[in-house]
């Protein structure tokens, strides 16, 4: 099976914070694997360092086999990567379809009214056809996590990363989000899901990565990864819950 | 997951209002066209500084407002327009022609100075395009032949000051006409949609795929050749350039934003309101000297604190009116589906 994403020896320094440290973990096309960790481990730098939203300090990231280590994220969209924000990001004075148009036309890369097809479905999988003429400004901020996915898969993307999208959410919220994702899934897209909420994130994952403080410290099936006696004494730590 | 929505929703573009505007901004434009031959020669003349302060307020409109650029340098592209008039008149070109190539040329200019003014961000992009407005000047006043620092006027110019302020005035037309045709179609295209995610969220805007840098150098050169048909009208009309600081002074910035901000930023009314107000207070007021600056302060500041979307931002909010249609509303085709009102 080819290889969705390489992730080679990957460090991240804000000045002389080092955020990452030697990261290197590779997914399957097609898997969903799960990234959980305590606040600040540097999650979502690694993500934005998947993304190309960060520079990588050192190491390389490959996509499908290429090499995009020096490529800008809006290239790397436009290859399949898919990407929602923790802080959500939203293009206030568009309205939600516009937003959603927006990732259509230049990430998936479609003409009109394909561009609009693909938007409105990418707002019927995420649940925001309600929202669709609201200006993305007024969303309230569950709304605006929501849209964050949409937004994403509207670039129509073959890896789709996530980060934590269902914090806040009611149970049955949570579990209709958890059917999306699987769905998403089984259709094909190669998953990478930052989750406090761990079993919402172990009902769609074959696979869990554990970070703290910028290193992989357990990678395997979900149930091993949360016994492990690392991962254990960072969650008496404190941080996730 | 495919779905039979482009049977369930219709997405609207409001083409055919598109249309009517387009239809009553012709009619509006042949109106004016012909004014010259109904009124007085100075109302008309009067209208043309209307015309080039709304090419002014709309490209700068379209630089800070949709594209997210905050430049105070725009004077730089003013006053590259004006001059090259001098340069293709002296070629041989008539000063009218020169008005439009002028322009074509400053966008060429413009081009690498992005390079240059993309590397600063925020408040330092406003001060960067601000210094090199001034370079500009300092690079133009080393040239003789433009009249080293004294001004100069246009050698070859039609005789009969009527002619000369007809198609003075027929050009300013055309120019504001494509600036607001020009922007009011950019708006409507896909480059739009990319032009407002990068002005709302830039780091976004790359994921979803859009190419910021490529994107803002399109309206940036957009705004330099705005800028420049301005500042070639202002020389058409002046027989010349009077003082080379005061066609590359930053008090054209503070105008444009002037216009802009009472009119309504980020709006296609918005500038084009605000430059019939700017173009009111001065054409009444400007005698007043100095009050008429304190005049023009105190009025933008309370629109600021009372209207802060603008007179043509706020109209259009409280009534959720547009002139010129943009943007896309989807509508759901089955009686039984129902989307938030707003
Ligand atoms: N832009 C930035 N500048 C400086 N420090 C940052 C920046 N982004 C993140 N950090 C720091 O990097 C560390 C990891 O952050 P983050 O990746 O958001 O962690 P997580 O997502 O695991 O909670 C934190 O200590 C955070 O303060
Ligand atoms: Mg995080």
């Amino acid at each position: 099976m080819s290889n969705a994403l390489e992730i080679k020896g990957i460090a991240k320094s804000y000045a002389s914070l080092r955020v990452l440290e030697e990261v290197t973990f590779t997914v399957p096309a097609g898997q969903a694997i799960g990234i959980v960790g305590p606040n600040g481990a540097g999650k979502s730098t690694l993500l934005s360092v998947i993304s190309g939203t960060e520079k990588a300090s050192a190491g390389t990231v490959l996509i499908n086999g290429r090499d995009v280590t020096s490529v800008g994220s809006e290239d790397r969209t436009r290859m399949g990567i898919g990407r929602t924000f923790q802080i959500p990001r939203p293009f206030t004075n568009l309205t939600v379809f516009e937003n959603a148009l927006s990732g259509a036309t230049f990430g998936a890369g479609l003409k009109r009214k394909a561009a609009e097809d693909k938007a409105l479905e990418a707002l019927e999988i995420a649940e925001m056809m309600q929202y669709a003429n609201t200006p993305a400004g007024q969303l309230p901020l569950l709304a605006r996590k929501r849209l964050e996915l949409a937004r994403a898969l509207a670039t129509n993307p073959s890896i789709l990363l996530l980060d934590e999208i269902a914090g806040g959410l009611t149970e049955a919220e949570c579990d209709s989000l958890v059917q999306t994702i699987s769905q998403l899934r089984d259709s094909g897209i190669t998953i990478v899901w930052i989750e406090h909420v761990v079993q919402a994130l172990t009902a769609v994952v074959s696979r869990l990565v554990c970070l703290a403080s910028g290193t992989l410290i357990a990678d395997g099936d979900p149930k091993t990864v949360m016994q492990s006696p690392e991962v254990l004494e960072v969650y008496l730590g404190g941080g996730i819950k | 997951m495919t779905s039979q929505l482009s049977a369930d929703y219709k997405v609207d573009h409001f083409q055919k209002k598109a249309t009517v505007v387009g239809l009553v901004g012709a009619a509006v434009f042949l109106f004016a066209a012909v004014a010259p031959y109904i009124f007085a020669t100075d109302v008309t003349s009067a209208w043309i500084k209307l015309f080039y302060l709304i090419s002014l307020a709309t490209t700068w409109n379209l630089l800070a407002g949709y594209a997210g650029m905050v430049s105070v340098g725009q004077q730089a592209y003013i006053g590259l327009g004006a001059y090259g008039i001098f340069v293709f008149n002296d070629m041989g070109l008539d000063p009218y022609s020169s008005v439009l190539v002028a322009s074509v040329a400053v966008g060429i200019i413009a081009f690498p100075i992005s390079y240059v003014a993309f590397r600063l961000r925020g408040g330092y992009f406003a001060i960067g395009t601000w210094v090199i407005a001034e370079a500009t000047r300092q690079i133009v006043i080393r040239f003789d032949s433009l009249g080293s620092g004294r001004g100069r006027s246009i050698t070859t110019y039609t005789e009969d000051a009527i002619y000369r302020n007809l198609f003075t005035y027929w050009v300013a037309l055309a120019i504001m006409g494509l600036a607001i045709v020009a922007t009011f179609y950019l708006l409507r295209s896909r480059l739009g949609v990319a032009l407002q995610s990068i002005r709302d969220n830039e780091v976004a805007a790359k994921s979803m795929g859009i190419k910021v840098s490529q994107t803002k150098r399109i309206v940036f050169v957009v705004a330099a050749m705005g800028a420049a048909a301005a500042g070639g009208i202002i020389c058409l009309q002046g027989l010349g350039v009077a003082s080379p600081n005061t066609i590359f002074g930053v008090n054209y910035s503070a105008f444009m934003i002037f216009m802009v901000l009472i009119g309504g930023i980020g709006t296609i009314e918005g500038p084009i309101i605000g430059a019939i107000i700017y173009f009111l207070m001065d054409y009444y007021f400007s005698q007043m000297g100095l009050w008429y600056m304190v005049v023009l302060g105190v009025l933008a500041i309370l629109i600021m604190l009372f209207l802060p979307r603008g007179v043509w931002g706020e109209i259009s909010h409280r009534f959720n009116f547009k002139v010129f249609p943009v943007g896309h509303q989807v509508q759901p085709l089955f009686p039984g589906i129902k989307l938030k009102k707003k």
